[in-house]
C-alpha cells in the first residue's frame, strides 16, 4: 500500500515536472496578487505590516484554488482516474497520494515563496517565522478541502467558479487562525494556540477529506 | 466466478436492459455485441463496478463487488473507451506506474513483452503524446499484462484503431489469458474470430436476446 502511495506521488510529481508551466503559473499568481497590495492600498510600511499576513493568506488561498483545476481533471479526461480507482488499491490511498503531490508543488512552494514576501512587507523576524510556520501547517488543509470541491465538480461545465464558491467558505477557519497567529506574534504574545489549531485543522481534514473525495469521485465517474 | 444477477440499467429515460444474467467460469470468454447505444459500454462499466446498476448485483467469487472493491480491483484489468495513458509520460513510465500500483515489479517485464508482441518495442522511451491513436490503444492493451494477477479482463472495443498485426497479437493475448484460467469479457461491433467456445450476448435496443 505504501509502495502504491509512493508510486502515485512520484507519478504526479513527474507530471508536474513535465508540465512545469502550470506549476510556475500558480506561484507567479501568488506573487503577483501579493505584489498588487502595496500598489492598490498604500506603500506605507505600518499599513503593510498590519495587512501583510492577511493578504499573504488570501493570496495563498486563491492560488491553491486556481491550481485545483489540475488535480483530477486531466486524469478524469484521459481515463487514468478510472484506471486508478480499479487498480485494487484503496481509492483513498490514490487520493492521498495525489493530494500530497499537489501540496508539494503548491502549498509547500507557496510557503517558500512567502519568505521574500515577508521581507517585502517588512514583517520583522519573529512574525515572519510565525507566518511561514502557519503556512506550512495550514496549506495542507487548503489542498485537502479544495480537493473535495475539485472532486465534486469533476466533469461539470463551469466547474472552476463552482469550486471557488464551494471551497472558499470552508477554508475560513484556516484564514482566521493563520492571520491571527502572526498578529499574536507581532503583539508579543505566543502564537502556539493558533498554530496548534491550524495543525489540527490539517489533521482533521486529512482524516475526513479522503473519504468525502473518494465518494465524490465515484459519483463523478458514473 | 463472474456472476451478474438480474441486472437492469436505465440511462436517462431509456431502459437499456433488464433481467440480464451472466455466469462465467474460468477460461470462458464473453463477447457482447449490439448496435450503437444498445448499452454495451454501460454493461461493461457495471461489470467493472464503475457504474451502479439500477437493479441487480455483480458477484466475483460469490462476493458482491461493491463490498470487496479492493480485492475485485486486483483481480480485474479494464480497458475502457479512454486509454488511461498519460501523454506526458513515456510508454515505459506509463507501464511502470501501472505495475507499481498493481504491486508487482514483474509486471513491467510482462508488459514490455506484451508491448513488443503488439509491435511497439521501439517506442518504450517515447512520450505517449507522440503516439498515434492506434499506438496509444496498444499501450493500453499492454497494460493488461502489467497486472499478472488479473484473472478477469474487461475490454471495451479493444480492436478499435488497431492494425492487423496488433489484432492478431491481441487474439493471442486473449487466448493466453483464457488458457491460464482467466475470464475475458469484451465488446466489439465488427466481426471477430474469437475461440469457438466464446459465448456471445447480443444486446438489442431495450431488451436482450
Amino acid at each position: 500500500m505504501t509502495a502504491a502511495l509512493l508510486a502515485v506521488v512520484r507519478r504526479d510529481l513527474l507530471l508536474a515536472l513535465r508540465q512545469r508551466g502550470d506549476v510556475v503559473n500558480v506561484l507567479l499568481f501568488f506573487i503577483v496578487v501579493v505584489t498588487m497590495v502595496p500598489l492598490g492600498v498604500s506603500p506605507e510600511p505600518n499599513v503593510l505590516r498590519m495587512i501583510g499576513p492577511g493578504m499573504v493568506w488570501v493570496a495563498a488561498l486563491l492560488a491553491s484554488i486556481v491550481s485545483l483545476a489540475r488535480l483530477f481533471a486531466q486524469d478524469y479526461a484521459d481515463g487514468s482516474l478510472e484506471q486508478m480507482m480499479l487498480s485494487g488499491q484503496p481509492a483513498s490511498v490514490v487520493v492521498i497520494g495525489k493530494i500530497l503531490a499537489h501540496w508539494l508543488v503548491t502549498g509547500a512552494a507557496i510557503t517558500f515563496a512567502a519568505v521574500p514576501i515577508c521581507v517585502m512587507f517588512d514583517l520583522g523576524l519573529e512574525p515572519s517565522g510565525t507566518l511561514i510556520a502557519a503556512l506550512a501547517l495550514g496549506t495542507p488543509a487548503l489542498s485537502l478541502i479544495g480537493a473535495i470541491g475539485a472532486a465534486l465538480t469533476l466533469g461539470l461545465r463551469g466547474g472552476g467558479v463552482l469550486v471557488t464558491l464551494l471551497v472558499l467558505p470552508l477554508t475560513v477557519p484556516v484564514l482566521i487562525y493563520g492571520a491571527a497567529a502572526v498578529d499574536a506574534t507581532a503583539a508579543g504574545l505566543s502564537p502556539a494556540a493558533d498554530l496548534l489549531l491550524l495543525g489540527g485543522l490539517s489533521l482533521g481534514s486529512a482524516a475526513l477529506a479522503p473519504w468525502a473525495i473518494t465518494t465524490a469521485l465515484r459519483i463523478s465517474l458514473e | 466466478m463472474l456472476q451478474a444477477i438480474d441486472l437492469e440499467c436505465v440511462r436517462g429515460e431509456r431502459c437499456l436492459f433488464q433481467g440480464l444474467g451472466i455466469d462465467l467460469a474460468p477460461g470462458q470468454c464473453l463477447h457482447i455485441a449490439g448496435d450503437n447505444g444498445a448499452g454495451k459500454t454501460s454493461l461493461l462499466r457495471i461489470l467493472a463496478g464503475l457504474l451502479s446498476p439500477t437493479h441487480g448485483t455483480v458477484r466475483w467469487d460469490g462476493h458482491d463487488i461493491t463490498r470487496t472493491r479492493e480485492e475485485y480491483g486486483s483481480d480485474l484489468a479494464f480497458v475502457g473507451h479512454l486509454n488511461g495513458v498519460k501523454d506526458d509520460l513515456t510508454v515505459r513510465e506509463n507501464l511502470q506506474f501501472e505495475a507499481a500500483v498493481r504491486g508487482g515489479a514483474a509486471g513491467v517485464d510482462a508488459a514490455l513483452a506484451a508491448l513488443a508482441s503488439l509491435g511497439l518495442e521501439d517506442f518504450a522511451e517515447v512520450p505517449a503524446r507522440q503516439l498515434s491513436q492506434g499506438q496509444k490503444r496498444r499501450v493500453a492493451l499492454a497494460r493488461l499484462c502489467a497486472a499478472p494477477r488479473a484473472r478477469l479482463w474487461i475490454l471495451d472495443e479493444p480492436f478499435n484503431a488497431l492494425d492487423t498485426r496488433a489484432i492478431d497479437a491481441l487474439y493471442f493475448l486473449i487466448e493466453e489469458q483464457l488458457a491460464g484460467g482467466g475470464i475475458v469479457v469484451l465488446t466489439a461491433h465488427q466481426q471477430v474470430n474469437l475461440p469457438a467456445a466464446a459465448l456471445r450476448l447480443e444486446l438489442l435496443s431495450g431488451t436482450f436476446a
